[in-house]
Parts: C-alpha cells; structure tokens; sequence
C-alpha cells in the first residue's frame, strides 16, 4: 500500500469541518492540517468533540458541512468505493481497545487483514504472532480471550490490531486512558516507535499531558467546537493562550468556565 | 398525517390568539385546547411510529442485501444457526411437550361433555401444527435470542467495537447483521417441526396412558387428520417469525445508545417488540393462508 506523493499537500486538511446533535454544536467550523509523517496531538476537555473529530475523519459520523481531506482529496464528496479505500489506509486504536470478545487474540489482530487480503488463516496466525512482538506481546497472547488480558495489554493487542495493516495514517483515541503511569509511558512508547517504523501520520487525543508531550510533534487545542491553539507540542505548558494554560495546568480558575463544560 | 397535526396546532394557536376578551366561551375553548393537545400527542405518537417502522423494514433490507452481495460469512451463520437451532432446542422442546399434553388433557375435559372424545387427536395435531407449534416456539425463541442477540449487539455497539469493524474494511451490517438474518428464518422452521413432533407426542402421551386412548388408534386418527397445508403454513409462519425475532435482535442492539442502560433497554424492547409481531404477524399469515 503505497501512499501517494502529495507533494506539499498535508496529509489531512480540514476546513470548517461542522457537526451538531440536534440543538448542541460539537465542532464549529474546525480547521486543521496534518503535514505528512507528523505527530499530532489534540488535547481539549471531556465532551469537546475530540472524538467526533476523529469519527468524522473516519466517515463513521458524517460531517454536517466543510471539507475533509485526504492527500489533497476530500472525503465528503468521494464515492463510496474511493471513501472505503481511503479509510483502508487508516489505522485506529479506540480508547477502551474495542477488541472482540467473541474472538481470541490472534484474530483480533489479524481481522483487517484477514478482511483484506484474504490470507489463509494459518498465515493470518503468523503475521499476528509477528505484530504482536512488535507490542512486546508473546505469540502464546493470541491463543487467549481479549477477557483474559489486563488494561495495558488490551492496549497493546489494540495497537498491534492498528498497525497491522500498516497504515499511512494512525488514530489514537485516549492511548493511556485507564493505564498507570508506567503502562501509559510503555504505550507511548510503542506508539512513537510504531509510528516511526511505518513512516504514518498520527493523530491522537489526549487529556494526559506527559503523553502528549511524549508522542506529539504538534499540538492543538479543541475548546467549544474550534482549534484555538495550534503549534509544537513543546510549547504546550507555555502556549501564551489562558486557555491552553489553564488546561494543561489543570487550573480551577482561568477562561475555561465548568459551566460551558457540559 | 403531518399536514393534519400541523394544522392541528395552527388551530390551536388561532383559539389562543382569539381568546383574548372571550369570557363566556373561554371554558370551551380551553377544552377545545385540551383536545387539540390530545390530538396533537396522538399525531406526534402515531410519526415516531411510522418512523421507527421505517428505519426498520430499512435495516431489514440492507441486512438482506447483503445476503446476496460477497464475501459471505460462513462461520458466522453456522455459529448463529447453533446458537438459535441446537442451543434453543431444550426450551422449545419442553414446552411443546407440555403443551400438547395440556391440549389432550383440558380438550378431553370439554369434549367429553358432548361424547366428542375422538376428536382430542385431531385437535391436537391442528393446533400444534397450524399454532402452537410455531407461535409458542417463536415466543420461547424470542426470549432467548432476541435478548441474547440485543445484548451482544448492544455491548459491541457501546464498546465501539461495531466502529471498529469498520474501520477494519468490514461492513458490520454484513459480518453481524446478515448471517443472523439467515440463521434465523432457516433456523426456526428446523425447530419448529421438533416442536410439532414432540406437541403432537406430548398429546399421545396423555391420551393414551391417563385417558385410555388406543395407541394405534389414537396414532391413525392423527395420521387422518394432519395436512400437508396445515404443517407448511406452520412452517413459513415459523421462518417469518424467525426473521421477525432476528431483525428485532439485531436492530435494537445496532442502534443501543448510552452504556449499560442503553443496552439493558435494548434488550427489553428486542424481546417485547418480536413477541408482539410475532402475535400480529400470526394473525395476518393465518389471515393469508386460511380465510377463504
């Protein structure tokens, strides 16, 4: 699967990019570049359309208006075909893993390919074995159930189940939710290296700080359905902006009032 | 139908403007306001009908397009058929059995007041074959997998599993929805010929050991008066039934929203819903296949 050149063109571009459930606006007109083979990190509080974002990057909510995308071709006016073999070459690792209960291990990481490529399933067995070392997971992981396994390594079986299909563009949703710390950095870790084997473009979403540092090249701020901040990931405990600040800081007072939070 | 609810509260907001100095009549017409409400709560009632019944026959067809469509899920369908087939034959099977014995046993209580004893067989077989037999299974199926469905369904869908699905190129209309479909309308028939049987022994059972009936007697009078029509018409009421029980499953679980109560109430109306068009449905094919 080759990505193709793109000479310039970000990866993904969004322009005013808009969605509402009924009367309430998640995103209000977001725009939003991710240059090829970048890491970027989207940090915003709990209800702020983080995750409608990346949905609507996904098609599996449909935008309300604006544009999304791809290499310089928008998804939402591509037919259905052209839209199912761009979102073959994106990756996702949901927050809470989403892997199959009704599945073991193995076949949870090789479902896409297995769906893909249509590969024998004793094949399928091995490439899983293959990814699931790459997530510091041994091959004997793939014969249990997702049921068996702990937080951090359904964390990883979820990631080796996004990166087997090795995609151009990688979704995080939440990567360190529910882990502690030394699990959350273990999965950080494994992100940046995956995404830099593969040569992806990442885009993750966070509340944890430490994590966007570790696995952003940029960050931006998702407050009241816009970006209002948008630069390098380095600067994001010195933004300049109140509201970037009081996030990252976790402050009680500053312009981020609890009671638009809803 | 929405021009007439509309129109309903244009009315009533034209009573409201005009009301102003009205005194004597202000008692009327603060009941004529009533019963626009009422009206206007029926009409209101009566569009989310028509919606959910849409949005369903629109699940409904999708699943069944993709029946026709590759690549087929081979797996999945003989895992559903077992899970609905094999895993629901205890239950259908008992109460079929109990029922046909119920059936010898109160039939004889009624009949012998006119000397009409004979006709316990005929009786039996008619009402397990044409209804009980496919009604009480569908009912007993609906409990099982229509829940059962609903809840798995659900939990993927809460747990973004169903999302992830598509984001691993399989549609989930295809991979979860399809296979049940089938399962269930060919699964069902299967369970319901059991049912047939073990009714109609459940009856020979009683007749012969408590009421005193003449085994090949009683066995000949069944012969005599089971129709092929009667045990197909209970067989094709069984495959719609089936569909009736897996669409239900399906469509509540794939559209269960808002966590573990989302899911707890999908399965609920998985269950109330399927047995209640079973009952109609019932009706109807017996309406088709009988009135003359």
């Amino acid at each position: 699967m080759t990505p193709p050149e793109n000479d310039g063109v970000p990866r993904i571009r969004m322009r005013g990019v808009r969605k509402a459930f009924g009367d309430k606006v998640v995103l209000d007109g977001v725009d939003l570049d991710v240059p090829t083979g970048t890491s970027l990190v989207v940090i915003g509080g709990s209800g702020s359309g983080k995750s409608v974002l990346i949905k609507c990057i996904l098609g599996l909510i449909d935008a309300d208006a604006g544009s999304i995308e791809i290499d310089g071709r928008d998804l939402m006016t591509m037919e259905r075909a052209e839209r199912e073999a761009a979102r073959a070459r994106i990756g996702m690792l949901f927050q809470n893993g989403a892997l199959f209960d009704s599945l073991p291990v193995w076949e949870n990481v090789a479902f896409g390919l297995l769906a893909r490529n249509h590969l024998s399933r004793a094949k399928a067995r091995e490439l899983a074995a293959d990814y699931l070392a790459q997530v510091g997971l041994a091959a004997s992981v793939g014969e249990l159930s997702p049921s068996e396994l702990s937080g951090g390594m359904q964390k990883r079986v979820a990631l080796a189940r996004a990166i087997a299909a090795q995609p151009d563009i990688l979704f995080f949703d939440e990567p360190t939710t529910g882990l502690d710390p030394i699990m959350g950095a273990v999965i950080d870790g494994l992100i940046v290296d995956c995404v830099k084997r593969l040569g992806s473009t990442a885009v993750a979403i966070t509340h944890d700080m430490a994590s966007a540092r570790r696995i952003g090249d940029a960050a931006a701020m998702l407050y009241q359905g816009r970006i209002i901040w948008h630069g390098p990931a380095e600067d994001l405990m010195h933004s300049g902006s109140p509201e970037v600040d009081q996030f990252t800081h976790g402050r009680r007072e500053g312009p981020i009032s609890m009671a638009l939070r809803r | 139908m929405a021009g007439g609810f509309t129109g309903a509260i244009a009315l009533r907001d034209q009573q409201g403007a005009t009301q102003q100095g009205g005194t004597g009549s202000s008692v009327a017409k603060a009941g004529m306001n009533t019963f626009l409400d009422v009206l206007a709560t029926i009409g209101r009632a009566l569009l989310d009908a028509c919606r959910v019944a849409g949005a369903i026959a629109i699940f409904g067809a999708t699943g069944l397009s993709h029946l026709v469509r590759p690549p087929f899920y081979g797996r999945l369908f003989f895992r559903a058929m077992a899970e609905i087939g094999y895993f629901s034959l205890p239950v259908v099977a008992l109460t079929a059995i109990f029922t046909g014995m119920v059936l010898a046993l109160q039939s004889y209580t009624g009949f012998a007041r006119f000397s009409a004893e004979s006709a316990i067989a005929s009786l039996v077989v008619l009402s397990v074959t044409r209804e009980l037999g496919p009604v009480l299974a569908g009912l007993m199926v609906a409990g099982r997998i229509g829940a059962s469905f609903a809840a798995e369904l659900g939990t993927m869908r809460v747990t973004d599993q169903i999302d992830a699905l598509s984001t691993l190129s399989t549609n989930p209309m295809k991979y979860l929805v399809a296979p049940r479909l089938l399962a269930g309308v060919i699964a069902l028939p299967l369970l319901v010929v059991v049912a047939d049987i073990l009714g109609v022994m459940g009856g020979f059972i009683v007749a012969t050991l408590k009421l005193g009936f003449v085994p090949e007697l009683y066995v000949q009078n069944t012969l005599n008066f089971m129709q092929t029509q009667d045990v197909v018409s209970g067989l094709a009421k069984a495959a719609v039934f089936g569909f009736i029980i897996t669409l239900m499953g399906c469509y509540q679980g794939y559209n269960s929203r808002g966590g573990a109560e989302g899911v707890g109430a999908a399965t609920t109306n998985a269950v109330v819903s399927a047995s209640i068009l079973i009952l109609a449905f019932d009706y109807l094919l017996t309406e088709l296949f009988f009135s003359r």
